[in-house]
């Protein structure tokens, strides 16, 4: 990976709270059209995200947060993610998301005529991202 | 005169109510300290999310985003953000008061109402108006899902073209003593464009502008809704923590003057009754 000591300031905000504010040397995301890796060094940019897990590395070691769509912001020396809703893979409430799988999926078999598609599909991809990042990285 | 047993009762009935204010003023002032760091905690977000939202239209001047489309304004929707709980002060009737200047001198069907909370909706009831959409249950401890449903329904009536303009009336948080109602503007969304920043920085856009904006012009609506909520949230805990303080200050000078009272009573029936043991005995004598 990148020589030791170039980092890049990574920063995960929600609305109720800053998720991460760390130095990272490597960040891969998943934006609209594809995954973006991004290292020290970076040009401006702003990028809007998936329902996809968001990989960094610090000291040649990787880790993974949870991030429910949202914007990505490199400026200079900072990247700055804003989502309404990211977790650390040990804060993850697992019940809460297969409770919402389950809903989820429900809806979606049902076919309701006011069944809101869009939404039940992303309640879905939040949730089975959300089981599937507690049980790679959670220890779980 | 009422009797020096009756005056006991008064006090007792000025104590317990004493005691609920007393409690009520601590829990809201425990509560109200929450909701104030809740209400802070989303302020980086809020800058973040706008020094985007002014990057992404200087990048795209032009941009014909449905979202910022001006109408000729036929209907207004107001969302408004009330309390479910009273005891608070002024705050609900303030609310009210704002609700009724936005809805007179204008036939019904020219404003679409999205209210929270019960109490404004019990009020409208009382005005025989019935809101357009609404909910309950949140007002002293929103989350961002409240926003975004919100959110959603005051965009798609937009969208539909059912409403030409959408604005929020909440009530801004200044100080445990002093809140204000206040009204945004939410839709359309008027880019502002700094003329400060001069040449900006050549940003890359993933995947383009247009598509980036699209999708960050949703979360800013629901970002500056949730704003709204929390600030009301916490405007209503410290109206009601003031409310709450001066009750119990106020009945704690009443339980005052009614014990002088209730003393002078009893002492005067003390004397009473000695001038009649006395008298009675001189007359024997």
């Amino acid at each position: 990976m990148a020589e030791t000591g170039k980092t890049i300031h990574l920063e995960i905000i929600t609305p109720d709270a800053a998720v991460l504010d760390t130095d990272v040397s490597f960040v891969l995301v998943r934006a609209l059209d594809g995954d973006l890796g991004i290292m020290p060094g970076h040009a401006p940019l702003i990028a809007s995200l998936r329902i996809w897990p968001l990989f960094y590395e610090t000291d040649g070691k990787r880790h993974c947060v949870c991030v429910a769509s949202g914007f990505l912001e490199v400026n200079g020396s900072t990247i700055t993610v804003i989502t309404p809703a990211a977790e650390l893979p040990a804060d993850i409430d697992l019940d809460r998301a297969e409770r919402s799988r389950a809903r989820a999926e429900k809806r979606l078999q049902e076919k309701k005529k006011d069944l809101d598609e869009v939404r039940a599909q992303a309640s879905l991809k939040r949730a089975l991202l959300r089981i599937d990042v507690a049980h790679k990285y959670g220890g779980r | 005169m009422p009797s020096a047993r009756e005056i006991n009762r008064r006090i007792k009935s000025v104590t317990n109510t004493q005691q609920i204010t007393k409690a009520m003023k601590m829990v809201s002032s425990v509560r109200l300290r929450r909701a104030q760091e809740r209400a802070l905690a989303t302020a980086p977000f809020t800058e973040k999310m706008e020094g985007m939202l002014q990057r992404l239209s200087a990048a795209i001047p032009g941009e014909n985003n449905p979202l910022f489309v001006k109408r000729d304004v036929k209907r207004t929707c107001y969302v408004i953000i009330g309390s479910d709980k009273g005891l608070a002060g002024a705050f609900n009737s303030n609310i009210n008061k704002e609700m009724v200047s936005l809805l007179k001198d204008k036939p019904r069907s020219a404003s679409y109402l999205i209210v929270t909370g019960r109490k404004p909706v019990e009020y409208l009831k009382h005005l025989r108006i019935t809101p357009d959409y609404k909910r309950a249950g949140f007002s002293d401890k929103p989350n961002f899902g409240h926003a975004q449903n919100l959110a959603r329904k005051a965009t798609e009536e937009f969208l539909a073209g059912n409403v030409d303009e959408v604005y929020l009336v909440y009530t801004k948080f200044k100080s445990a003593l002093s809140q204000v109602v206040t009204q945004t503007k939410l839709l359309p969304i008027e880019p502002s464009v700094s003329e400060k920043s001069g040449p900006s920085e050549e940003y890359l856009f993933a995947p383009d502008a247009g598509q980036v904006l699209s999708t960050l012009l949703p979360q800013y609506i629901d970002m500056v809704i949730y704003n709204g909520l929390l600030q009301s949230a916490a405007s209503e805990l410290g109206a009601r923590m003031t409310a709450m303080t001066g009750a119990t200050d106020n009945a704690g000078e009443l339980i005052e003057k009614l014990t002088v009272h209730y003393n002078k009573v009893r002492q005067a029936g003390i004397t009473n009754e000695l001038t009649e043991i006395v008298s009675g005995a001189n007359a024997l004598q």
